[in-house]
């Protein structure tokens, strides 16, 4: 697996690093030239001192054989374009971006990166998960645009005392299990949800209106 | 008409200042209050201090369904960038972005935006003035104005770099 890494930041740097270290072939551009010595001194001569946004440096650096472009620069517009680049002028199979404002995702979705990764989100996700909120939580990006979501059921719910074969869910959504007094478990048709069970579904982004709904009532903002 | 102009800079204050006389509608926005000291006293549009390619203060300067965008700041991937929200997110027709490396200029206007790529301009005008050939590449190039599925459809090639 030949992995080109684009911005030698402290995200590049550890990435590069580890992905060398378990075995894979990985190029790193850093186009400050003093951070990129430093990093060759630390590392070896896997780092190419070229900026990542410019097509020619991305040849140079091998992008033609690349089998995932990862751009971890601190800024989202370089990583669109680093990722633009690396999709339509060299055709890499996955294009990975750091993105640091949670609201570029779905632009940087639409123009065609694989893969978003959003440290802003992650933290987001991980507060949320301790604040009791009539909300669905977000839990996990998956594959295929989906999202691993988590309704908290109360008195108020309309889902509650109905069995799951009655509750209408949105298209193309499913309930996959649902925690119940801190115990995972499976759900059939005939599983009657209780106030207190924590509901784990999955969907699309636009379903959420319609899964809180469902699930939890109108929402409560 | 209504335009929306990102980059309070030279070029940018002198569009924002040529189409406010024309009598066109212009909203231009820049990161820094005293980037807005290059417009004439007699500007009569709004200057919205924000960043260009954050949705957000787009939207909240009104910049939606506008008729005309230009993202002229000195940085080509804030330029590329915010001119793909214009017309992706936006719903702005006609963008363009000052790109001034020729190869992403030449590579984003295959992907549906507006290009002008200065690199190329002056050169040629260099040229020209000076009787010789300048290699024919076009230094400001229309965008299609569909975005992203229409240019993908086309494909990627691989090797082209």
């Amino acid at each position: 697996m030949f992995v080109l890494v684009v911005g030698g930041g402290k995200v590049g740097y550890y990435l590069t690093k580890e992905l060398s270290e378990s075995g894979h072939e990985v190029v790193l551009m850093e186009k400050d030239r003093t951070r990129a010595n430093q990093i060759a001194d630390e590392i070896g001569s896997i780092v190419v001192a070229k900026d990542g946004c410019e097509g020619s440096a991305l040849a140079e650096a091998g992008a033609n054989r690349a089998d995932i472009v990862a751009a971890v620069t601190g800024d989202d517009e370089d990583n669109l374009v680093i990722c633009q680049m690396a999709k339509h002028h060299f055709a890499v199979r996955k294009t990975i971006a750091r993105v640091n404002n949670p609201k570029n995702e779905p632009l940087f979705k639409h123009l065609g990166v694989d893969e978003l990764i959003s440290p802003t989100r992650m933290i987001l996700g991980s507060i949320e998960q301790d604040i009791p909120v009539h909300e669905l939580l977000h839990l996990a990006s998956l594959s295929g645009d989906f999202e691993l979501i988590e309704a908290q059921l109360d008195e108020t719910s309309p889902a509650v005392g109905r069995n799951a074969r009655e509750i209408a869910l949105p298209e193309g959504c499913a309930i996959v299990a649902i925690v119940r007094d801190d115990v995972a478990q499976g759900i059939s048709g005939d599983t009657v949800l209780r106030a207190g069970d924590k509901v784990i579904a999955t969907g699309r982004p636009e379903c959420e209106p319609a899964l809180h709904e469902t699930l939890i009532g109108v929402a409560i903002a | 008409m209504r335009a929306v102009i990102v980059g309070c800079g030279r070029v940018g204050a002198t569009m924002a200042r040529a189409l406010d006389t024309a009598g066109h509608e212009v909203t231009i926005v820049d990161l820094v209050t005293r980037a807005f000291d290059r417009l004439p006293a007699t500007f009569g549009g709004s200057a919205v201090r924000g960043d260009g390619t954050d949705e957000d203060t787009l939207r909240r300067a009104g910049t939606e369904g506008a008729d005309l965008f230009l993202a002229l700041t000195e940085g080509d991937n804030r330029n590329i960038m915010a001119a793909q929200l214009a017309l992706e997110a936006l719903g702005i027709q006609r963008v363009f972005a000052k790109i001034n490396d020729p190869v992403r200029a030449q590579a984003y206007a295959e992907l549906g935006i507006g290009t002008i790529c200065r690199t190329t301009m002056m050169a040629g005008a260099l040229l020209g003035v000076l009787g010789q050939p300048d290699g024919g590449e076009p230094s400001i190039r229309e965008g299609t104005g569909h975005g992203h599925e229409v240019a993908a459809a086309a494909g990627p090639v691989r090797g082209e770099g």
